[in-house]
């Protein structure tokens, strides 16, 4: 369990980001997702840039912890780079090194690529660093809304999103506790023969299952005990509300939309 | 085996949003052979304590010393295997550790680890069903069939298979009826005498603490409040009162009882029997001066 790993991780805070509408960072990530690609210009790629960063100055979660937390990607991006650096034969020769060459297009290419990589994967995280798992199936749900229409069972989607969500946090502690007192018995599960460590995970897993299927079935009483019956005329206790500040965000945004439009080449 | 804390912290996630410090320059002493309490609320870092115990986690400062073996901030302790073959640990709910197909198998999964041959393993399992006091029809069962109390003590006797030297329990009555609970803490301070064990508890229960243990550590956020003898401990009403910690039924009746015959009867963990037997007389002997 690497806790230096942030992807995926919420951290509690009441900054502009955390007070947006799940439903507005959502469908805001979606269309910068789609936005990236139509940047193709060094001021274009600032725009986003700017924006992104910016976004993540908003969350007022410290800058150094983002940083350190897309550790494993920072690989893949810096891995990306030097693949196109390798493969792609654009542009004139800059220099040759020991007989390879390394072309114009190559690095701005590698460059441009990576940045989309860096970009993409640090606005996703900013959503769920600052939006609770709850609020983002709530804002799945509601914005899967529509295909209710068509039979597709949305409520049940998200219900079972938030369940699983909601119990990752739960089998972690429970992995991590049954690990220490099987290993306080004598397992060990860092070193020996891979077939030794094989085996070293039954100890584990089975205590695991166990308890996952018992609470699973403790879940399922409760919820039927208090009348549980599905989405059909449910109400909910957390409305999602679009506020003022939402609007204001929208308009920074399609800001933003303009002005990588107006920088393209 | 002696164990010692010197100037112990332990923080969590460091260096992130989540750091959390749980032991704060922690230092006490526990002598071999002495059954030792730790008492504290919900986040007073017993749990952290116990696990340093172990090796299951390592000071981020400071030094633990377990019999022979040191835990030091920094460094890599290469016998963590044979500190815990010495080192037995009840945890929380210890009935969900349960995995093995059946009751005989899994009592025997410690000793087996740390390479005990096979004909002591029988002769392990057998003595600590005993000890536990289950039937020894119990051990071709599956630990899955058994109630939860049974599975409790079949957990149990799976760490006193181990034959540890020290004992750690972590809240063992959690969860059982009154009786179970009583019946499980004398289990245990049978066991402690039998063998000579140091016995450390961690517990919510005074009542506990002032039965069984010889010594009283009192935690709260992570640094050692007030520390001795239970007797003496649990006179500081006030102190106890800071750490939202009451003091046990028993003293509080005789400090009752001295308020208003102003009569000191001292505490030498008479039973209630016992104490009836004492009042009486103190009643009688009362009568006698008029």
């Amino acid at each position: 369990m690497s806790s230096s790993m942030i992807i995926g991780q919420y951290i509690p805070g009441n900054s502009v980001v955390h007070r947006l509408d799940p439903r507005s960072k959502i469908a805001m990530i979606f269309f910068f997702v789609v936005i990236v690609f139509f940047a193709n210009s060094v001021l274009s790629y600032g725009v986003l840039t700017l924006f992104a960063i910016g976004s993540a100055v908003a969350t007022r979660i410290p800058i150094r912890y983002i940083v350190k937390g897309l550790k494993p990607v920072w690989f893949l991006i810096a891995f990306t780079f030097l693949l196109h650096l390798i493969v792609t034969k654009e542009g004139e020769v800059l220099t040759t090194i020991l007989g390879w060459e390394l072309y114009k297009g190559a690095l701005i290419q590698g460059a441009a690529i990576s940045l989309r990589f860096f970009l993409l994967i640090m606005v996703t995280s900013l959503l769920t660093l600052t939006t609770t798992p709850i609020e983002i199936t709530d804002a799945i749900e509601q914005l899967l809304g529509p295909l209710k229409k068509v039979r597709f069972p949305v409520h049940e989607l998200a219900l079972m999103m938030s369940i699983s969500l909601r119990f990752i946090p739960t089998l972690m502690q429970e992995t991590e506790k049954i690990s220490k007192a099987q290993a306080s018995r004598g397992v060990d599960f860092r070193t020996g023969s891979f077939k030794d460590r094989i085996k070293a995970v039954v100890p584990l897993l089975v205590p695991l299952f166990v308890s996952a299927f018992k609470r699973a079935e403790e879940l399922a009483m409760a919820m039927e005990a208090r009348g549980y019956k599905g989405g059909e005329g449910r109400t909910k206790l957390r409305e999602l509300q679009i506020g003022r500040t939402d609007y204001y965000i929208y308009i920074l945004f399609v800001l933003v939309v303009v002005g990588l439009f107006l920088t393209r080449n | 085996m002696d164990i010692s804390f010197q100037e112990v912290s332990y923080v969590y996630q460091p260096k992130s949003p989540f750091e959390y410090r749980a032991l704060h320059n922690l230092s006490f002493n526990i002598p071999s052979g002495s059954f030792v309490a730790v008492i504290g609320h919900t986040g007073s870092g017993k749990s952290t304590l116990l696990q340093h115990l172990n090796g299951l986690v390592q000071p981020t400062e400071g030094e633990v010393t377990v019999g022979e073996f040191r835990l030091k901030a920094g460094e890599k302790n290469k016998q963590l295997r044979a500190l815990r073959e010495k080192v037995g640990v009840v945890f929380q709910y210890p009935e969900h550790q349960l995995f093995e197909e059946n009751v005989e198998k899994d009592i025997a999964f410690g000793p087996m680890n740390f390479g005990v041959p096979q004909e002591e393993i029988k002769q392990r399992t057998d003595e600590a069903i005993t000890s536990v006091h289950l039937p020894k029809e119990i051990l071709d069962r599956s630990p899955f069939d058994l109630s939860g109390g049974q599975m409790r003590r079949v957990a149990i006797a799976g760490v006193l298979a181990m034959n540890p030297e020290v004992l750690v329990l972590d809240e063992p009555t959690a969860g059982l009826d009154p009786s179970g609970q009583r019946e499980i803490m004398n289990m245990f301070a049978r066991i402690h005498k039998q063998k000579d064990l140091t016995t450390v508890l961690v517990t919510h229960s005074m009542e506990d603490a002032l039965e069984y243990a010889d010594h009283v550590i009192i935690l709260n956020q992570g640094e050692v409040f007030m520390q001795g003898a239970p007797a003496d401990i649990f006179q500081k009403k006030k102190e106890l009162s800071e750490v939202q910690l009451d003091i046990p039924e028993i003293i509080q009746f005789l400090n009752q009882v001295e308020e208003k015959f102003n009569k000191e009867i001292p505490f030498h963990r008479q039973s209630v029997t016992e104490l009836a037997k004492e009042l009486a007389q103190m009643v009688k002997g009362g009568r006698d001066h008029e």
